[in-house]
């Protein structure tokens, strides 16, 4: 099973975005698509060409976007707001949180440039935070598809969903290894390889960084449970119990701050459960800075010989 | 409805407004009593709405109220006009209420569309409820409320810029022009020059209502405004308004923006205030 995975091509998720969306178009006449002076990032520009009656530019006024989005839901209208990850959450936090969450409002914050692998623009714009902002919020759901093709299903899948929900992506191209014609259940783990010495349970970008560190580990006679943690909130808690359950020791592999992340959240769970070795795999309670996408994972430690010294670990910690 | 029935109304509510915030000794009276008169236009006169209640409202005009501090007037408003029973005006601010300090949606109150509470909001949701109902081809019409020192906060002006430069012309935003806020007069807290000149440079419709608790005025004055919509402009009316309007001693100071009259102060309001429609 984990050796079946393959890279089909390197795409960046971004793009997987801009297809969802414009599928979306083209198949829900509800749904609208917002941005604050950023759609190319975001991939808009066939969803505009096509339903120039469905976008609506906000200008650089990410606050007025997420008030706007809310007003647009009364009416029965589904907003994707489109921003950076950091403009998306921080700084529009209490936006989010009063006019969306709190007044339960059906729309979908889609955030890209999120982490470290933004790159280059530095620490300003790699927002380390968002998730455990966003999953702190009742009612938000939060979205952390792993490569393009999961990145596309994602984004149609959301819309089917009645609530709010944080959907995150990025900038790099990255390897691109799920299946095209997927379904996204939101939700619901999607277990990548079944093992039984360790767990590794990652997200977003990360999830390709841990497959690569289960197959050397492989190597070594160690088999991993290899779990694609797409959705953060609501948590797929069976999952992990199941998992830990065989394997007695987990990882967790995330592009963000060890605080509030993908970690934070299972660890709530195994502490709550089934309280078992853990080891992070984050960014350890810092800024990022200015480089290219991989001399930043390699600095921060988000890389596969990292995963693979977790695992070792948490292994020996049982 | 003619005037004095809607005046006898306006009567009512600012005696529930009292009412209510001395129930729990919290609330805000000041702002309340302030923008009675344009609430009880807007619900039992110019607005085409339905007590019955559905969130999407197609074919209603909607209101959105952005300072959502001055819900008593807000409650007691949707009650008489027969969103939910009066007697409920009875639980504002209690435990397990619907009628929560700020508006929310959260307890599924009927007529309530958007939280509000934390400032600055309110502009950039009615102007999204706005468009959708252009998008979805309504010819219904958004009205909201704000306070003139919520003018402060930025998040208006990047709302005010957005509806005019998407014409969106069938929102009307009333400023309730008192002058004052929590630290004080606003122009000493924080001048904001002259909103009319402002909004105007922003590309909107500015109309003046001196008399902003006037029962005719006002509602001459939201006639007006509606003759004004479909023009490609956003339309504000300035309404100058006194805080504390009704009982003597709450008029035209900050003092009562967020506190409740004691045993003997509710009584010299009610002497004041007639009970016209039955007390909740």
């Amino acid at each position: 099973m984990l050796q079946d995975i393959q890279i089909l091509n390197e795409k960046d998720t971004r793009s997987g975005f801009g297809e969802g969306i414009l599928e979306l178009g083209r198949t829900n006449p509800n749904v609208v698509a917002l941005t604050a002076d950023l759609a190319g990032s975001l991939k808009l520009n066939d969803f505009i060409k096509e339903f120039p009656d469905r976008f609506i530019q906000c200008g650089i006024a990410e606050a007025n976007m997420i008030g706007v989005a809310a007003g647009l839901t009364i009416g029965g209208k589904i907003p994707f707001t489109t921003t950076f990850a950091n403009f998306s959450t921080s700084r529009v936090y209490d936006q989010v949180r009063q006019s969306v969450a709190y007044s339960g409002k059906n729309v979908k914050i889609c955030a890209s440039h999120a982490g470290l692998t933004l790159g280059e623009d530095g620490a300003t714009h790699q927002v380390l935070e968002d998730i455990g902002m966003m999953r702190m919020l009742p009612g938000m759901a939060v979205v952390v598809p792993c490569d393009f093709n999961q990145t596309k299903a994602a984004t149609i899948a959301i819309a089917e969903h009645q609530g709010p929900v944080y959907l995150r992506f990025g900038r790099p191209k990255w390897p691109n290894f799920t299946a095209p014609d997927q379904k996204f259940e939101l939700g619901k783990a999607q277990v990548l390889a079944e093992g039984s010495d360790v767990t590794i349970i990652a997200c977003g970008h990360l999830v390709w960084i841990a497959v690569e560190a289960a197959k050397i580990l492989a190597e070594k006679g160690i088999s991993v449970d290899l779990i694609n943690m797409h959705t953060i909130k609501p948590l797929d808690e069976a999952a992990i119990l199941k998992s830990v359950g065989k394997t007695g020791c987990v990882v967790t592999a995330e592009e963000h701050q060890v605080n509030g992340g993908l970690g934070d959240a299972v660890a709530n769970v195994l502490s709550r459960n089934n309280p078992v070795p853990h080891e992070y795999v984050a960014v350890m309670d810092t800024f990022g800075e200015s480089g290219t996408p991989n001399q930043l994972l390699e600095k921060y430690g988000l890389n596969k010989e990292n995963v693979v010294a977790a695992a070792e670990k948490a292994m020996a910690r049982k | 409805m003619d005037i004095q029935k809607l005046e006898d109304i306006a009567c009512q509510v600012r005696r529930d407004i009292v009412r209510m915030v001395h129930t729990n000794q919290s609330g805000h009276p000041g702002g309340s009593l302030g923008c009675t008169e344009y609430m009880v236009a807007l619900y039992f006169h110019v607005m085409k709405h339905d007590p019955k209640f559905n969130m999407d409202g197609k074919g209603e005009d909607l209101f959105f109220l952005s300072n959502g501090h001055i819900s008593p007037v807000f409650y007691s408003v949707l009650a008489r006009s027969g969103y939910f029973p009066v007697s409920e005006l009875g639980t504002f601010r209690n435990i397990n209420s619907r009628l929560q300090g700020h508006p929310a949606t959260h307890e599924h109150l009927p007529g309530v569309r958007i939280a509000s509470g934390s400032l600055g909001q309110g502009m950039s949701v009615a102007a999204g409820a706005a468009l959708a109902k252009k998008l979805n081809g309504d010819d219904r019409m958004v009205y909201s409320l704000h306070g003139d020192g919520e003018l402060q906060e930025g998040q208006n002006w990047e709302a005010i810029m957005f509806a005019a430069h998407h014409k969106v012309d069938n929102l009307v935003a009333a400023i309730d022009v008192n002058g004052q806020q929590i630290d004080g007069p606003t122009n000493v807290v924080m001048n904001l020059g002259s909103i009319k000149a402002k909004f105007e440079a922003f590309g909107w419709i500015v109309l003046e209502l001196p008399e902003g608790n006037d029962m005719k005025a006002v509602i001459d004055m939201l006639e007006l405004a509606k003759q004004h919509c479909g023009k490609a402009k956003p339309v504000c009316i300035l309404m100058h308004t006194v805080m504390g309007k009704g009982v003597d001693f709450m008029e035209g100071t900050h003092e009562w923006h967020g506190i409740a009259p004691n045993d003997k102060q509710l009584a010299l309001a009610k002497e004041q205030l007639k009970e016209t429609l039955g007390d909740y």
